[in-house]
């Protein structure tokens, strides 16, 4: 039993739902009580889709648990396939479905339905989301191409380009259907085809045709991974491993396709458009040097905007984790890149704590990191799902390719205060527009405080033990006293956290007792900025 | 508009209501379930913490329906059943006592804590009411526990608070002898809340209480001198079980727009012996008002047709409203079920060839709806935007649930609720 506040994945069966909601012609019929149809909205009203999503639900109710529940599911079944004819059948149960063991997907298959039934299997007890549409996909795809017998690969024919399947993106995934605009767009500028986006926009007879393609994009390991490696195994089809998100890993992708499909992909990558360089370098992005960031998201996400971070823009990346236990060796290997310890979790207070207790300058995260940002004062970029309405754009804003580097760099730095303006803030403590309560001048309403959030993070920081965990020791108390903490003050609230922090861990590894403004200047010689 | 004179008597409810055939639905439902009233009672209690024993079905729902995480220190959580959880109950229960122990520890502020049953739990059979008492009994009296059931198995959305406040009934101190007071049963929002008391103190019924009270630390008083009026409609469950405890139901309709309101205020007044006279002299100003405002929506809902689907409860009242004074025609009125002791007095004002349907099959729903191609639905969110896309104009029921929308002052404001789609709609020029 596990105390949750928010999760970040939902139930298994809410992966299967975002398979067939990607797709055309699939529909899935869960075993589940009434109440678990929420999900629809989840589609409806967050990805502001236009359609429901192709799911029936049995609805149970007490008074049906009674009497034949696996009639119901019979029923549900009939009047399901009878109605929209779909051309795959998925079949499983919600968590409660799975406790009544009416076995819905063996019902169906023993009803003699004219179009393919795939049986899910989704543990809601022990698995979630991600795995959930993982499976799925999976299943569907091994489902639909049983007949079709292993094959050999043969070299692509002269005069041909070579053809690619982009699989992973699915509804509710973060930014999906621009990133595969944006892929297609970079594939062809090297030359290959694409020859099917799969489980997004894809129709089981789309599913049919993937082996059609010479070789496989994993584009979102989470949902695709395990699909590209039973179809290298069945059809020899390779397949890209790099996420094309940044510009580094955008051109390792198309070095990586070019290596697969045998072709030179080097003109692309010089042709490659794309601004994030030059703003980088550019000297208005100086203050953007060595900006302490935290990054939270999906295991992809996660990797790839911890290179853009630290190569791409400059930052230091104090600490990185993600939900996705799946990945987590991937994570621990990334953490160690940049001497920070993984955090793997879906544990939203964990995350919370982490966050104030590194005081980051800049959150990279998800919905949940920017509740955690915004009640700790810091500025956030969100990264990764979940997500809410405002995170699926009406205008293209692809997180893939050169074209998804500009809209990342253009988002993460949004949320921080311009460099100018960050000393005009140090200079004139009490001016009228540059205080210390300002919020950066761009980002309109009101006196948010960030300064006074850090004055209201610090108590839920330090209540927590969280402190003693990396090794400075909680035992000795540290005293602050009010010249030092006055002077503290005038710091500006963006660096004061850091500030604070370097301050405490001087004292304590000199055996200082009480802070005097001395100390903060002492610390401040001993770390620099 | 009407006069005092349409105030439905107590004394014949049943007949004229029953009349009204209702049309029973069995399907899929596409409803909340219980749980979904955690959203706002956790707002309105602001000492309880209610705590979910279910899946990570739960856990998720509860933050989709409260429109993904906008509240940044919740009053709720869901306690996610495991594996192991679900192999022995023993160790289940055991589980749940150290999750509930975390949990006390680090939130002291919690005076009230709700175990709330889900699906899961409840096919498990982990009993909730024993584990709230052998908690309870650890807690020594500092924190109150006590449980009640949310599950989608025997709840819908609305129905949770109902289940919620039948929890806390048994909690009520006994009122003194003697003692006359009126107890208004079901979640207000504290704006609406206040407007009442005032009218009710102007009535000269100064002795009142709500339920739930802002704090669950202050539990109104209950005894045969309770005069029980229902402010929602969905709270049927909770005033059977204040009824065993001496009170006495008013039958009233529901305070939604002047009509309502008024018949529900000298309802009240009736059974404290408070004359028509009085009524009408107290509510007279507020009324006058509510009849301005209303009058400018009128004009724009009268003649337009609209259907509701088995959402929140509040569909009968609501539609009763719109029709009597707003002029609108009713297409379909669904709701998840009827419960006629908390309705009869709607019915009677409901008109006669209503089509009313109890209980959801949603996609024969859903073809009755295209083929009436009523001029506003009133649906659930995962509903709305699809509809919208085929054309329809919707207006999504959970900001019903949301919005101070009783009494007098609001009338207008329901009204505009109503409006609003029509207006945008009539505005955009694609």
């Amino acid at each position: 039993m596990q105390l949750t506040v928010w999760t970040y994945e939902g139930p298994p069966h809410m992966g299967a739902i975002r398979i067939a909601a990607s797709m055309q012609g699939v529909h899935c019929v869960l075993h589940a009580p009434q109440g678990d149809s929420y999900a629809d909205l989840l589609f409806t009203m967050i990805a502001r889709s236009a359609k429901r999503p192709p799911v029936t639900y049995t609805s149970f109710q007490a008074r049906d648990m009674g009497a034949d529940t696996a009639e119901l599911v019979r029923k549900t079944l009939r009047e399901t396939v009878e109605r929209f004819q779909p051309r795959a059948l998925l079949v499983g149960e919600a968590c409660t479905g799975e406790l009544l063991q009416d076995q819905p997907a063996a019902l169906a298959q023993g009803m003699g339905f004219d179009c393919p039934v795939v049986p899910l299997e989704l543990p809601a007890f022990t698995r979630k989301e991600q795995w959930g549409a993982s499976e799925t996909f999976h299943q569907l795809v091994r489902t639909l191409l049983r007949g079709q017998s292993p094959r050999e690969r043969d070299p692509v024919p002269e005069g041909r380009r070579p053809r690619a399947n982009l699989l992973g993106a699915t509804a509710l995934g973060f930014r999906c259907r621009d990133d595969i605009a944006e892929v297609t767009k970079l594939l062809d500028s090297a030359g290959v085809d694409v020859n099917l986006s799969a489980p997004a926009g894809a129709s089981p007879e789309d599913l049919l045709r993937i082996p059609e393609a010479d070789f496989n994009i994993c584009l979102y390991p989470e949902i695709a991974q395990s699909t590209c490696a039973w179809l290298e195994r069945m059809f020899k089809q390779p397949w890209v491993k790099t996420v094309p998100i940044g510009v580094g890993a955008t051109r390792d992708f198309l070095l990586e396709v070019g290596e697969v499909a045998g072709i030179d992909t080097s003109a692309a990558i010089a042709a490659g458009r794309t601004r994030l360089p030059w703003f980088s370098r550019s000297v208005d992005s100086t203050y953007l040097t060595g900006k302490r960031v935290f990054i939270f998201g999906d295991a992809s996400h996660v990797i790839a905007a911890a290179r853009i971070a630290t190569e791409e823009l400059g930052f230091e990346v104090v600490g990185l984790g993600s939900y996705s236990r799946e990945f987590a060796r991937e994570l621990r290997a990334t953490a160690e890149r940049y001497a920070v310890e993984a955090l793997i979790t879906d544990d939203y207070l964990e995350v919370e704590s982490a966050v104030l207790e590194l005081a980051p300058e800049l959150v990279l995260g998800t919905q949940m990191e920017r509740h955690i940002a915004k009640r700790a004062g810091i500025p956030c970029a969100v990264i990764s799902s979940p997500v809410h309405v405002q995170d699926f754009p009406a205008r293209y804003a692809p997180q893939m390719g050169f074209e998804g580097a500009n809209v990342i760099f253009d988002t993460w730095v949004h949320p921080l205060m311009m460099g100018l303006e960050e000393h005009l803030i140090t200079m004139f403590r009490e001016d009228e527009e540059f205080h210390d309560e300002a919020v950066a001048s761009h980002l309109g309403s009101g006196k948010v405080s960030a300064a006074s959030a850090e004055t209201a993070a610090r108590p839920a920081a330090t209540a927590e033990p969280a402190t003693s965990a990396d090794g400075m020791g909680t035992e000795t108390a540290l005293v602050w006293e009010p010249d030092a903490e006055r002077e503290l003050k005038k710091i500006p609230f963006f660096v004061r956290g850091k500030a604070r922090r370097n301050t405490e861990r001087f004292a304590a590894e000199h055996g200082v007792a009480r802070i005097t403004v001395e100390t903060l200047y002492d610390a401040k010689a001993h770390f620099g900025r | 508009m009407s006069g005092a004179n349409d105030m439905p008597r107590g004394a014949e409810p049943a007949t004229c209501g029953a009349s009204i055939p209702v049309q029973r639905e069995q399907g899929q439902r596409q409803v909340f379930c219980g749980l979904a009233g955690i959203v706002w009672l956790h707002r309105k209690i602001q000492d309880a913490f209610f705590l979910v024993v279910g899946s990570r079905t739960c856990a998720h729902l509860l933050q989709s329906a409260a429109g993904v995480m906008i509240f940044a220190e919740p009053r709720f959580g869901t306690a996610i059943l495991g594996d192991r959880d679900l192999a022995g109950l023993a160790d289940c229960n055991e589980e749940l006592d150290r999750v509930v122990t975390e949990l006390l520890a680090r939130r002291p502020d919690i005076g009230t804590l709700f175990l709330v049953a889900s699906c899961p739990s409840e096919v498990i059979k982990l009993d909730l009411d024993n584990a709230a008492a052998r908690l309870a009994r650890e807690q020594q009296g500092r924190v109150r526990v006590l449980a009640y059931s949310g599950s989608g198995l025997d709840t819908t959305f609305t129905q949770g608070e109902d289940t919620c406040l039948s929890a806390l009934v048994p909690e009520l101190p006994e009122a003194a002898a003697g003692s006359d007071a009126l107890l208004v049963l079901g979640t207000l929002p504290d704006v609406v809340e206040d407007q009442f008391r005032r009218l009710f103190e102007a009535l000269g019924i100064a002795s009142l209480h709500f339920l739930p009270p802002r704090r669950g630390s202050e539990l109104p008083p209950v005894g045969p001198g309770t005069r029980l009026l229902a402010a929602q409609p969905f709270v049927g469950g909770t005033a059977a079980a204040l009824v065993d405890r001496g009170a006495t139901l008013i039958e009233a309709p529901y305070p939604f727009g002047i009509e309502g309101t008024r018949a529900w205020l000298g309802a009240a007044a009736a059974a404290f012996g408070i004359c028509a006279a009085r009524v009408e002299e107290v509510t007279a100003p507020a009324a006058a008002r509510a009849a301005r405002g209303l009058e400018r929506y009128r004009t724009q809902l009268a003649g337009k047709r609209i259907s509701f689907l088995p959402d929140s409860q509040l569909e009968i009242p609501l539609a009763r409203f719109l029709q009597r004074e707003c002029g609108m025609e009713l297409i379909e009125v669904g709701v998840p079920y009827l419960d006629r002791r908390m309705m009869s007095a709607e019915l009677d004002w409901l008109p006669a060839d209503v089509r009313l349907t109890e209980g959801q099959d949603l996609e024969r729903q859903l073809d009755r709806l295209r083929a009436d191609r009523p001029d506003l639905t009133v649906c659930g969110l995962g509903l709305a935007n699809p509809l919208e896309a085929e054309g329809l104009t919707t207006k999504w029921s959970i900001e019903l649930v949301f919005s101070p929308v009783h009494g007098f002052d609001q009338a207008a404001d329901l009204a505009e609720l109503f409006v609003r789609p029509l207006n945008r709609r009539s505005r955009l020029a694609f």
